[in-house]
């Protein structure tokens, strides 16, 4: 039994799962700059972008709503940006009192908060689809290509490739505690809450130690296979004419996206 | 040994199934029980079911059918308390090993459950008198080798009073005088024990009784010697005779 509760990959044979990786990577970056730079209360504009996202979902295979349901996880990231309700100078619109604080909630406030929230949301969305649609390791390889450092794309495998043993590691040690967690009749068991976090502190520890080892037999391992600070991989990518026209017509249309939002 | 109708029953098991989430079938209806004193061995190719069972015995995985622990039928309930009585001990023991002294280790059954402060003193001690490892008390446990590691995680259940002793495979990974040790401490134990194996020679040497799985079915259960004859069944299962 093993966890892969984080492998995001669906399997598929859609248009966007057959889109150059390079493609996939630039437009998703795209998307996500062109979200940050609509100005804010943009609406035409965050319906448009909405609507090219769901176009992307449909053609992805996955569902319309794929991407909507899995996006809910990122969404308190999004709610850092409520102090600027507070901060942004403008009319009040509501006024509520805090221990020895008043928040008074601006109309731009409000406006800029809603815009962070809809900017993050579309965002968080379209980098969901990219990793359910993509191979992890054709998205590693699309960074090389597109000139990210190695020592960055060579981080990001080895953490993506041993986040699952970890994760095993863990469920294990936690199935270990659980079989020694027991009680006699009659007694409280259990222990005082100090004790119980003091041995998940133990155990957090324990992790962290055997980590450190184990890296060291990797690298020991890699080293002795030749490795020189850098994965070597066969991976050709066939870069089709109608990957340059499906990503240059959606850097166009966020183009386009750039232009609405400013009417 | 005697008519096992004559003892008390420590683990009976009826019609258990089990599949894993995923939707591999790892018990189809396993029946079997255990009495006072058995030292039974649980032999079997890899994949065969034995670790599913294991982690059926005291509610760790919780499977369609009926698992009872000294008398008690296992529930939500009464599973801190059955877990008390079943002492489960994981093939690695690093998984077991989770705290950064060995004191600590063996006092955390104990303590879990609440006994006062003698009490677990005086079961860590004789726990670990029990495994021949009184001296390590205050060693830290991921600087021991593997052999010591095994006899500790026996120790960390010992410490709970168990009525039965779980092993999953104790001897894999150990150097032969390491195996001999362990060997000698399991027959020294005077507890009800299932221990799951691929060490042959252990099962001759220890176990009277042998309970063989394969594919999430029990395909034999009986006296050791008369299935280590068996020669049909060994090979059929992908065994070997010692």
């Amino acid at each position: 039994m093993h966890s892969d509760a984080f492998d995001r990959y669906h399997h598929g044979h859609s248009a966007v799962h057959n889109l150059d990786p390079r493609v996939k990577v630039l437009v998703t970056i795209a998307y996500i700059v062109s979200n940050a730079l609509l100005p804010d209360g943009a609406w035409i504009a965050f319906v448009l972008a909405y609507a090219f996202l769901l176009i992307a979902n449909l053609l992805s295979g996955l569902g319309l709503g794929f991407t909507l349901r899995r996006s809910f996880v990122a969404l308190p990231f999004a709610l850092i940006a409520i102090t600027v309700l507070f901060s942004i100078p403008g009319d009040p619109i509501a006024e509520f009192k805090f221990l020895m604080w008043n928040f008074v909630v601006t109309d731009a406030g409000f406006l800029r908060f809603v815009s962070i929230v809809i900017r993050s949301w579309l965002s968080v969305q379209m980098a969901i689809l990219l990793v359910s649609a993509t191979e992890f390791p054709k998205i590693i390889h699309a960074l090389n290509h597109l000139r990210v450092p190695t020592i960055i794309t060579v981080i990001i495998s080895f953490l993506y490739r041993y986040l699952f043993v970890l994760a095993d590691e863990v469920m294990r040690m936690l199935r270990a505690r659980q079989a020694r967690s027991a009680a006699t009749a009659g007694i409280r068991s259990g222990g005082s809450l100090i004790w119980r976090a003091q041995i998940a502190g133990h155990m957090a520890g324990q992790l962290f130690l055997r980590s450190y080892e184990r890296s060291d037999r990797i690298y020991n391992a890699m080293l002795s296979r030749g490795y020189k600070g850098e994965l070597m991989t066969i991976h050709p990518h066939h870069f089709h004419k109608s990957d340059l026209m499906i990503g240059a017509f959606s850097i166009l249309l966020f183009l386009f996206l750039q232009i609405a939002g400013r009417l | 040994m005697t008519n096992s109708q004559t003892k008390t029953s420590v683990v009976n098991v009826q019609d258990l199934h089990f599949s894993y989430p995923d939707g591999h079938v790892a018990l189809r209806g396993i029946a079997f029980q255990l009495c006072q004193g058995d030292k039974v061995a649980l032999v079997g190719p890899n994949g065969a079911g034995k670790s599913t069972l294991m982690l059926h015995l005291n509610g760790i995985l919780d499977g369609r059918g009926e698992v009872e622990v000294g008398g008690m039928r296992l529930t939500r309930d009464n599973l801190p308390v059955i877990r008390a009585m079943v002492g489960l001990v994981f093939q690695n023991p690093d998984d077991q090993l989770f705290s950064p002294t060995v004191f600590e280790d063996v006092a955390f059954g104990p303590l879990h459950m609440g006994l006062p402060e003698e009490e677990v003193l005086a079961r860590v001690d004789s726990a670990l008198e029990a495994v021949r490892m009184s001296t390590y008390r205050d060693r830290l446990s991921h600087h021991l080798s593997v052999g010591e590691k095994k006899r500790i995680a026996i120790a960390t259940v010992l410490s709970m009073d168990p009525k039965i002793l779980i092993l999953d495979e104790p001897t894999a990974g150990l150097d032969p005088r390491a195996r001999r040790t362990l060997i000698n401490l399991l027959r020294e134990l005077p507890i009800t024990m299932l221990v799951s194996t691929h060490d042959m020679a252990m099962v001759k040497q220890l176990f009277p009784r042998t309970i063989v799985m394969d594919d999430g079915r029990i395909v034999a259960d009986g006296k050791t010697m008369d299935i280590l004859e068996d020669e049909k069944l060994l090979t059929e299962h992908g065994l070997e005779k010692p």
